[in-house]
């Protein structure tokens, strides 16, 4: 038997998490330490997925299966493929540098990374589930600890509300997805919930345009669709560093890669169906999530909204039903998992120095912590799309596919002028003249100019962890700009995969 | 040696970034160990690219040194790299003005090792367009370069001067301008960047070679339009991203704030190699893939580039900032090769089109000559503003005594922009004159007025720095130039001196490849 | 009248016939011992006792195969019996436990023999397959916790709540047993599974048989806190001693599930459509009212008794499916519901003991007094919202799971709506628990040992039952397959 690597992934952050409750808590260091080896653990195995996932052979590799409830058809079952491998590797990587960034977190630290790893994972098991039931208990499991983690170790001012709000959104959203995938499975008549079989039952096309709305929609409030985006910005300003890094880097791509492949790959008629609604939200999302992010005074809020921007990027991709729009949108996931990561780990960095996040009340800190001001350059950049970085190589297919989303063979079941494809792009590349615009105010207000005086004896360079977290973050962003053949060739044979299901190839 | 040969594009390509990764681990307040080892890292391209040119088989056509390696095969896209005729000038320029620059720049105080790191992240970016053979690799360069440009502007740039934008707010003017320089070029190459989306989503490649075959034999309708309308768009696409770039009057407007505020060896580089960049464009893509658009609309381009060279002219004439002069005339001087662009994209493939060759040589020329002239200008602009710490023409004057062997220099490379026969100028402009006359006849006489006031600009600008009475406060306050100094200008004289008396060494290799475009 | 007896018919009622010697046994020990060197061993040998039973039920009376009618028909031994069988003995020796540290209850004889007493009658009803014993049953259950929940006599609160059951109950018992006098009228029998066949004559008309029904179910009504049959459950839970209430709340409404749903398939196969409707309607108020007033309570053990209310609806959904799943849902709901709002009301109890409050703002700056008590607080109401991996979450899910299944989509997706609601006034305790200070958040909070058994038992059940659900889903579904058998 093969080693079980996924299962270990999966549980390595849970076992961690109740072992760490058995530390006492003042032991604050030790805990700090074992979570860091913990999450050191958890990236080193995902990063052995990741680059031995075999992407010429394709299909589901460290598959694992086992029953769990035989009666229902429920089991415990694993696999990565193209779509999610790089997904598991951003789950490891944001849980490390997360752990890393919160290493200042003074207030029962033991209870913050214990809640941390749970969802970590319950987002784990998500990426990996190839059950639909599975899959549904892991995303109840990600969604959850969520809460405690916003309301007891957030922004004091809003973190209740946002926390309450945020739970709430989500798990409406799940359990609509929940109702639909009841269906599915009664309808189904296999009596099982293996997504591999559910893929192979033939739905009828009215049942599939029926539920496909519940399913995916439910799902794609937490990839933050427009309108359902709203607890999103405000979950985001509320949390913790780590947890914004989390939630904006792993947790949304979370809904989006649900939706994907339980509303999509299972129902790919209704999708093909509600195809013009999807572009139309995704397009909303791009271009008006943009403009929002333009206004905002507070620092975080420009990145709260500015991930719903992006998500709406990934949400036009799957929108496309087209090979180079699919591609995109997984580029887009992991590209803006890192980028958001990053650029909410620098933003915590100032404000834990500068004690505010309003932007006219900043400026100067690239003085004082140049490493950080480098990094949120980069992460402007990539979030600009400027070739050179991750974010350029994810949404230039986006938007081919988007060209191409009206001609494309699949989609010819309704009336869908060609003209309509090109006019998207068209409108959805305002929104990268809008980030450039934002993001350049924000560095010269925040990182360049003078230095309030106010702030001249308490701020310091941040601390050696936070310089290594950057780094990291920088580094993944920068080398997959400049090398797309590190997760291109994956993500298109994940496509392959999805493609199969829509009678493409 | 055959790993050098079969990878020496990429080798100058990323010998500038590596030698930049370098350097990050270098300590920050070593600034002399930074500057030297930049400077000595820039030497390693120019190595490279001369190695390049002396194995350059000038008797064939088409593409050499080619590359191609897997980049992004999920949309087709390959590391694709080649040099022709037309860019191994370019590449040249390229490897020969950033040492130059660097050089330029020793006396840069304030976060010498950033400054640096970012002047060699900025020649990769220009070395890749010039050699890029992807349509997506050429649109990463392009604009991948616009990010260390922005920096150096908004960081280095002169730190005097104001700009009142709307709504009152006042900003500095380095700010002002390097905000201004990015959401130009940016905002021109958003149509750019949707109709390479569109090329490839259409074409499924992105390869030129390719390209250049399928792109212009497409047929039929696309989106709902004929393909015709839809290329028309497309190429208004590209043409306007360049012709930002280059910059072609009313597009211009950029220019003379980025050039005024950045910093000397930025001002070299932009004027040096970033303007060739729109052209380069224009010459690489939009006439090989729009041979028919760009025939259609040359008259309109040839008018904008009349327009450019005239109102460059006049607006040079009138300042008073002696580097906004600078930066006006290249205004006027990038006119002239697009009106050779222009030119030849009328008559190619025509009976006529001898006469574009001419002028399409001459705009290859003219576009490494005035890499040449124009670096030298703004070099000399900085010399003197570093020492006066003024650039207003009216503070100068009788400075010829004064600093003589400068005056001579400034005299010599003013001579070589205005177009004095025996030195480069003249040779190129000439050659697109030459060129363009019997095509657009018209437009290329009403230019000569523009070439008069460039005449008169230039001497204006001499006049007003080193003749008439004498500023008496400058005295005991100027030095001469320093060898340093001398060092940079140099090798620009000596190339500006050569192609003068001798052009065929480049010519003959521009021309092969000019020949094969349109043949 | 029994032919001769056999060891299976033994089989059948040996748990009930354990916990009668345990009560005899808790009875002479309660003289022998005198008051002081009585302490907790009352206590412990409840818990332990039942321990044991619990040990002897699971390997000695697990039925295998068929159900079979034992007694003279008056027993039903199947999965159902046993299932319901073990948790009455379950909550009830951890209803021991937790009260054993409780001022003038844990070290009172009398107690203990009510509450094992109440735990024979759960025990019956799980089994009864006959009209006068299902009545007897319902008594022998209810009668003690009337007294039980009355048993601090000297503090109002109880023993208004103590009144207030017994008032309630009286007359819920009484038109219930109408219902059942009525249905012997009709058909001239007592057995349940006689009457289906008696009903299904064709002589009666629809609307009496419906009449009965709907007399029958205003007394499974008040069992399970249905509305509109909850009015009692606030006040009795808020005035019983709080290990009584958790009983009350847990292991009472178990049993009166298990009758509801035994008495509606045996007896009323051919109404079903018309059962089914009212049903839903009283799941739709029960779960509405529930989840909305539970919103505003600001006492802690008001606020789950109206969460448990709601879940009654959500039990319900279940009922109204009324297909395998469906039944099987019920039981592993019941399973998972019983052991978790042990744990809500044993915290409670806890926690109330040493702060003396059971306000939820008294809960403020627990997290920082006592880690054990938090988490067991997170586990019990996590469950309760239906979070993975615990075992609310599985419950929930099959129980919508069997609406849908039944077509019965509008139900599952008014239960979800209330799900949600749920989740809101959890997780509201639970910040209060976690998020805010208090002055004496420094002292830590003494948690005695037998507390801390149950507390770390029932937390432990509810994640094994909430991720290896197998073994319970195969015991739930195997008692609901035995109802199905005539």
């Amino acid at each position: 038997m093969q080693f079980p690597i996924l299962s270990v992934i999966v549980f390595t952050p849970l076992v961690t998490g109740i072992l760490l409750m058995f530390i006492p808590g003042d032991r604050k260091n030790e805990i700090r330490v074992a979570a860091l080896g913990a999450a050191g653990f958890a990236l080193l195995l995902s990063l052995w997925v990741y680059f031995g996932y075999n992407h010429l052979a394709g299909g589901y590799q460290y598959v694992e299966k086992y029953n769990w409830l035989p009666a229902l058809g429920v089991s415990y079952f694993v696999g990565v493929d193209g779509m999610n491998a790089p997904l598991v590797l951003l789950t490891g990587v944001v849980m490390f540098t997360g752990v890393l960034i919160s290493w200042g977190i003074d207030d029962r630290p033991r209870e913050f990374f214990a809640f941390l790893f749970i969802l970590a994972t319950g987002v784990f098991g998500v990426f990996v589930a190839l059950d639909m039931f599975m899959l549904f208990f892991f995303y109840e499991i990600a969604v959850f600890p969520m809460y405690l983690l916003i309301a007891l170790w957030g922004w004091k001012v809003t973190r209740e509300y946002a926390a309450m709000k945020l739970t709430l959104y989500l798990f409406i959203g799940s359990v609509v997805s929940l109702v639909g995938a009841l269906a599915m499975y009664f309808q189904s008549g296999l009596n099982t919930f293996d997504m591999l079989a559910l893929e192979e039952a033939g739905f009828s096309t009215q049942f599939q345009v029926f539920w496909f709305p519940f399913v995916f929609l439910g799902f794609a409030v937490l990839g933050g669709i427009f309108p359902f985006h709203n607890w999103s910005p405000d979950g985001h300003v509320a949390a913790p560093t780590a947890v914004s890094m989390f939630h904006a880097g792993v947790l949304m791509k979370l809904g989006a890669f649900a939706a994907l492949r339980v509303g999509m790959m299972l129902l790919p008629e209704g999708a093909q169906a509600w195809m013009p609604a999807l572009i139309f939200f995704a397009l909303v999302n791009v271009v008006y999530g943009a403009f929002i992010a333009m206004v905002q005074t507070d620092f975080k809020y420009v990145i709260g909204y500015s991930s719903v921007s992006h998500m709406g990027l990934v949400m036009l991709g799957l929108a496309t039903l087209n090979k180079t729009g699919f591609v995109g949108a997984g580029l887009q996931m992991f590209s803006h998992g890192v980028m958001t990561a990053l650029f909410f780990a620098a933003v915590g960095m100032v404000y834990d120095r500068a004690h505010t996040r309003e932007i006219p009340k900043l400026g100067g800190m690239s003085k004082e912590m140049p490493l950080v001001a480098v990094a949120f350059i980069v992460g402007g950049l990539v979030s600009m799309g400027m070739p050179g970085f991750s974010g350029f190589i994810a949404e230039f297919p986006i938007f081919m596919g988007v060209w191409t989303s009206g001609s494309s063979p699949i989609n010819t079941n309704w009336p869908y002028v060609g003209w309509v494809g090109p006019l998207i792009a068209v409108v959805a590349v305002i929104s990268i003249v809008i980030t450039a615009s934002y993001i350049m105010r924000i560095v010269r207000r925040v990182f360049f100019g003078e230095l309030p005086a106010e702030f001249h004896d308490h701020i310091g360079d941040v601390t050696a962890l936070d310089k290594v977290a950057l780094v990291v973050l920088v580094v993944i962003m920068v080398s997959m700009g400049w090398f797309p053949r590190l997760i291109a060739p994956l993500v298109e044979s994940g496509v392959n995969n999805v493609l199969r299901l829509f009678g493409g190839a | 040696m055959d790993f050098i040969q079969d990878h020496l594009l990429t080798l100058i390509l990323f010998s500038p970034t590596f030698v930049a990764f370098v350097m990050v681990f270098f300590p920050s307040n070593e600034d002399n160990l930074n500057r030297w080892a930049a400077f000595v890292g820039s030497l390693i391209p120019l190595v490279f690219s001369l190695v390049l040119w002396f194995n350059f088989d000038r008797t064939q056509t088409g593409f050499q040194f080619e590359e191609q390696a897997v980049w992004y095969s999920a949309i087709n896209s390959s590391y694709h790299l080649g040099v022709d005729g037309i860019s191994l000038p370019m590449v040249l320029l390229t490897t020969l003005l950033t040492p130059l620059s660097i050089l330029a720049s020793f006396g840069i105080k304030d976060r010498v090792k950033s400054y640096m790191i970012l002047f060699l992240f900025l020649e990769t970016g220009m070395l890749g367009v010039f050699v890029a053979l992807d349509l997506l690799i050429f649109f990463v360069f392009y604009e991948v370069g616009l990010v260390p440009m922005y920096f150096l502007i908004n960081q280095w740039g002169s730190e005097k001067g104001e700009r009142e934008l709307w709504g009152g707010m006042k900003v500095s003017s380095r700010l002002y301008a390097s905000f201004k320089f990015m959401i130009y070029t940016m905002g021109a190459s958003l149509g750019l960047l949707l109709a390479i989306q569109m090329i490839g989503a259409v074409s499924g490649t992105f390869d030129l070679i390719e390209l250049y075959q399928s792109w212009t034999a497409l047929e039929g309708t696309l989106f709902g339009l004929s393909i015709g309308q839809v290329k028309a768009i497309a190429f208004w696409a590209f043409a306007i991203a360049f012709a930002v770039k280059v910059p072609v009057w009313p597009f211009h407007t950029w220019l003379p704030d980025a050039h005024t505020e950045a910093p000397t060896a930025g001002s070299m580089i932009l004027a040096g190699v970033l303007l060739k960049l729109g052209a380069y464009g224009f010459i690489r893509l939009v006439i090989p893939l729009y041979p028919g658009e760009a025939k259609y609309y040359a008259s309109a381009l040839a008018f904008l580039a009349m327009m450019a060279i005239i109102f460059g002219a006049f607006a040079s004439y009138g300042q008073t900032d002696f580097k906004r002069l600078v930066a006006y005339s290249s205004v006027n001087h990038m006119g002239f090769v697009v009106l050779g662009i222009a030119a030849a994209a009328w008559v190619a493939s025509g009976p006529n089109v001898q006469d574009g060759i001419i002028a399409m040589n001459g705009a290859v020329l003219q576009m490494f000559n005035h890499g040449l002239s124009a670096a030298g200008m703004f070099f000399l602009v900085g010399v003197i503003y570093d020492r006066t710490h003024t650039r207003n023409l009216n503070d100068f004057g009788g400075l010829f005594p004064l600093v003589p062997v400068y005056g001579g220099i400034l005299i010599f490379t003013s001579m070589a922009s205005l177009g004095l026969p025996g030195l480069n100028g003249f040779v190129s402009e000439f050659l697109v004159v030459r060129g363009s006359w019997p095509v657009f006849t018209l437009f290329t006489a009403l230019s000569m007025i523009g070439l008069l006031f460039t005449g008169a600009y230039i001497l204006k600008g001499i006049k007003q720095t080193l003749h008439g009475p004498l500023n008496e406060k400058w005295i005991g306050q100027l030095s001469e130039i320093n060898s340093r100094e001398l060092w940079v200008i140099a090798p620009l004289m000596v190339l500006m001196l050569w192609l003068g008396i001798w052009p065929a060494w480049l010519l003959g290799v521009i021309n092969q490849a000019v020949t094969a475009l349109f043949g | 009248m029994f032919g001769s007896v056999d060891s299976t018919m033994i089989l059948a009622i040996l748990p009930e016939i354990l916990l009668t010697v345990l009560t005899g046994l808790v009875l002479i020990f309660d003289i022998a011992w005198k008051e002081k060197e009585r302490k907790r061993n009352l206590g412990w040998l409840t818990a332990g006792g039942t321990g044991v039973i619990l040990l002897v039920t699971w390997f000695a009376t697990r039925p295998g195969g068929d159900a079979v009618s034992l007694w003279g028909g008056m027993i039903r031994a199947d999965t159902m019996a046993f299932v319901f069988k073990s948790l009455a003995v379950f909550a009830a020796g951890t209803t021991a436990l937790l009260a054993m540290d409780v001022e003038h209850l844990g070290n009172r004889g009398e107690f203990y023999i009510l509450l094992l007493t109440s735990a024979i009658g759960m025990c019956l009803m799980g089994s009864s397959a006959d009209l006068i014993m299902l009545l007897l049953a319902i008594e022998t259950t209810s009668i003690p916790l009337y007294v039980l929940a009355g048993f601090f006599k000297y503090d109002d609160k109880s023993t208004e709540s103590g009144f207030k059951y017994l008032v309630f109950g009286a007359m819920t018992t009484a038109i219930m047993l109408y219902g059942f006098s009525l249905l012997y009228g009709f058909t001239g029998t007592t057995n349940l599974y006689a009457l289906a066949a008696g009903l299904a004559s064709g002589e009666l008309a629809n609307m009496a048989v419906i009449g009965s029904a709907l007399m029958i179910l205003v007394g499974f009504g008040f069992k399970i806190s249905a509305v509109p049959f909850h009015f009692w459950a606030p006040d009795v839970y808020e005035g019983a001693p709080t290990p009584v209430a958790g009983f009350l709340s847990t292991a009472s409404k178990a049993a009166g599930f298990a009758v509801l749903v035994r008495v509606l398939l045996a007896v009323f196969p051919d109404i079903t459509a018309q059962w089914g409707a009212i049903l839903a309607a009283l799941s739709v108020a029960t779960m509405t009212l529930g989840n909305t007033v539970a919103l505003t309570q600001k006492n802690i053990k008001r606020m789950l008794a109206y969460s448990s209310i709601a879940h009654a609806g959500y039990v319900l959904i279940g009922v109204v499916a009324a297909n395998a799943l469906g039944i099987a849902s019920v039981v592993f709901y019941l399973i998972a519901y019983l052991l978790t709002n042990l744990l809500a009301f044993g915290v409670v109890s806890v926690v109330g003991s040493v702060i003396g409050s059971d306000e939820i703002a008294a809960y403020a700056g627990l997290s920082r007094r006592s880690t054990g008590a938090s988490m067991a607080m997170l586990v019990a109401f996590l469950s309760l919202a239906g979070v993975p991996p615990l075992a609310g979450f599985v419950a929930k899910v099959w129980v919508f799971a069997a609406a849908v299944q039944a077509n019965l989509i509008w139900l599952a997706i008014i239960g979800v709506i209330n799900a949600i609601i749920g989740v809101y006034y959890y997780l509201i305790v639970l910040k209060v628990v976690y998020l805010y200070r208090s002055d004496d958040e420094d002292k830590p909070l003494p948690i005695s040992r037998p507390n801390m058994l149950a507390l770390a038992l029932l937390c432990l059940s509810i994640v094994i039952v909430g991720t290896i659900f197998a073994p319970w889903w195969g015991f739930a579904d195997t008692a609901a397959a035995a109802l199905f058998v005539p």
